[in-house]
C-alpha cells in the first residue's frame, strides 16, 4: 500500500473518483450535451491515472516515465476530435428535430414539447 | 504546504465535477467543466508532467469549453428535458460507477512496486535523436506512429463535422460571429493575437528541449484565429476553399512521407537518419503545428451554416 501524501496515490484516487463520477452523468443525465461533458471528466479521470502511473515511474533523471505523458497528449487530442465530432451531431439533430436529447417525448403534450 | 495545495486541487477538482453531475443548467455546468480543465491543468503540474498540463490547460479547458459553449448557445432553446432516469435507474447507476471506482482506485492503492518504467531506455536514446524533451522525442520519435495516427483522427473527425452540414449548405463557410460583437472582444481580437502568435513560435521552437511542443503551439494559433473569427474580423473561410484543405493536409503528409523516405534513408518506416533526426523532427512539426491550428479551428467552428459563395 503507498502512502495516500504522496502526490502520485492522491491524484490516483481523485483519477477514479472523476470515472465514477463522469460515467454516472453519462449514463444517467437525459440531456445529451451534459453526457458529452461528462465523458470529458471520465476522460480526465483516466487520464489522471496515466499520469499518476507517470508520475510513480519516475528515474533516468526525469520527473515521470515521459511514455504514458506522451500518450496522455495524444489522448487529449483525439478526445477532442471525439467531442467536436459528437457535438457536431448533437447539433445536426437538434436542427432536425428541435431536440436535444435521445428520450422519448413526454407522452401527453407537456407544454413545450414539440408534437 | 504541498501537500495541503495537492489536497485543495483534489477537492476542487471533485466538486466542479460534481457541479457538472448535478448543475440545472447546461451553460453553468460547462463554466463549471472549463474552471474543471483548468484546475486539472495545476494537478498535471504538480505531477510533475508540464507537457500534459500545457495541453490540459489549452485543450481539455480552453478550446473544448468554446466549442461546448457555441453548442449550447445554439441548441439553449430546446425544452429542457426533466429528469426521466427512473429512481431504480439512478441507484443502478450509482452502484456501477461506484464500483467502478472502487476497482480503480483498488488497483491505484496496490500497484507494483518498485513501479515499472520506460524512463531509463527514453533517457538512453534520447541522444540520438538530438531532442532534451524526453516527451517530444516520444511523441515524434519513439512512437511516432502513434501520432501519426493521431493527425489522421483529427483529420476523420474534421470530415465528419464537415459532413453534417445540410446538402445545399456544404463547401460553404461555418459561422463563429455573434449577432451582436462586444466592443472588449472586438479590442482583445486586435491586441491579443501579435503576442499568441509570438507565444506559439516560441513554444514550437522551446518544445524540443523544453515543455512545449506542437499540440500546445498549434492550440494557441488556432485559439487566436478563432479570436478573430469570433469577433467578426475576418469570416470563417468556405469550407471547400483548395487553399485551406491544403493547410489541413499539410502536416500529416509531410510526416507520412517522412516516414516513407525512412525506407530508402534509415531502414524502416518513420526511421530517421542518424545525426539528422533533430532537423527533421522539427521541419515535421513545424507542418504539424500549421496544420493543428487550422484542424483545431475549423473544427471549433463546426459544420457550414452559409452556401459557398459564387
Amino acid at each position: 500500500m503507498s502512502s495516500i501524501s504522496n502526490p502520485a496515490t492522491l491524484f490516483g484516487l481523485c483519477g477514479a473518483a472523476l470515472v465514477g463520477i463522469g460515467l454516472f452523468t453519462v449514463i444517467v443525465h437525459p440531456g445529451l450535451l451534459r453526457r458529452i461533458v461528462g465523458f470529458n471528466i471520465l476522460g480526465a479521470g483516466i487520464f489522471l491515472i496515466f499520469g499518476a502511473v507517470a508520475r510513480r515511474g519516475a528515474g533516468a533523471g526525469f520527473e515521470g516515465d515521459p511514455v504514458p505523458q506522451a500518450m496522455v497528449i495524444t489522448g487529449i487530442v483525439v478526445a477532442f476530435s471525439a467531442t467536436a465530432l459528437a457535438v457536431a451531431m448533437l447539433q445536426r439533430l437538434f436542427d432536425l428535430t428541435g431536440r436535444a436529447t435521445l428520450e422519448p417525448p413526454a407522452p401527453e403534450g407537456r407544454p413545450g414539447s414539440e408534437t | 504546504m504541498n501537500a495541503l495545495l495537492d489536497v485543495v486541487l483534489v477537492a476542487g477538482l471533485l466538486a466542479l465535477a460534481l457541479h457538472v453531475a448535478r448543475a440545472r443548467d447546461d451553460q453553468g455546468a460547462i463554466v463549471g467543466f472549463i474552471a474543471f480543465g483548468f484546475l486539472l491543468g495545476l494537478g498535471w503540474v504538480r505531477l510533475a508532467s508540464i507537457d500534459v498540463a500545457l495541453t490540459e490547460a489549452a485543450i481539455g479547458g480552453g478550446v473544448t469549453g468554446l466549442l461546448l459553449l457555441r453548442v449550447e448557445a445554439h441548441t439553449r432553446d430546446s425544452s429542457a428535458p426533466d429528469r426521466t432516469a427512473r429512481p431504480i435507474t439512478i441507484a443502478a447507476a450509482a452502484v456501477l460507477c461506484i464500483a467502478v471506482t472502487a476497482g480503480l482506485a483498488f488497483v491505484i492503492l496496490n500497484l507494483p512496486s518498485p513501479p515499472p518504467t520506460q524512463a531509463p531506455a527514453a533517457a538512453a536514446a534520447l541522444d540520438a535523436t538530438g531532442l532534451e524533451n524526453p516527451v517530444t522525442a516520444v511523441l515524434l520519435a519513439y512512437r511516432a506512429l502513434d501520432t501519426l495516427l493521431e493527425k489522421v483522427v483529427l483529420i476523420l473527425a474534421l470530415v465528419g463535422v464537415w459532413s453534417l452540414a445540410p446538402d445545399h449548405l456544404w463547401g460553404g463557410a461555418p459561422e463563429l460571429r455573434p449577432a451582436v460583437v462586444p466592443e472588449p472582444l472586438s479590442y482583445l481580437a486586435r491586441v491579443l493575437p501579435p503576442f499568441g502568435v509570438l507565444i506559439a513560435v516560441y513554444m514550437f521552437w522551446v518544445g524540443a528541449d523544453a515543455p512545449g511542443g506542437t499540440f500546445q503551439a498549434g492550440t494557441i494559433l488556432a485559439a487566436m484565429w478563432l479570436l478573430v473569427m469570433l469577433a467578426g474580423l475576418r469570416a470563417a473561410p468556405d469550407t471547400r476553399r483548395v487553399t485551406l484543405r491544403l493547410l489541413l493536409i499539410v502536416g500529416p503528409a509531410v510526416f507520412l512521407a517522412v516516414g516513407f523516405l525512412g525506407f530508402a534513408m534509415a531502414g524502416g518506416f518513420l526511421a530517421y537518419p542518424a545525426g539528422a533526426a533533430k532537423p527533421i523532427i522539427l521541419g515535421i512539426e513545424a507542418a504539424l503545428t500549421l496544420s493543428i491550428a487550422v484542424t483545431l479551428g475549423m473544427l471549433v467552428s463546426g459544420p457550414s451554416k452559409r452556401a459557398p459563395t459564387s
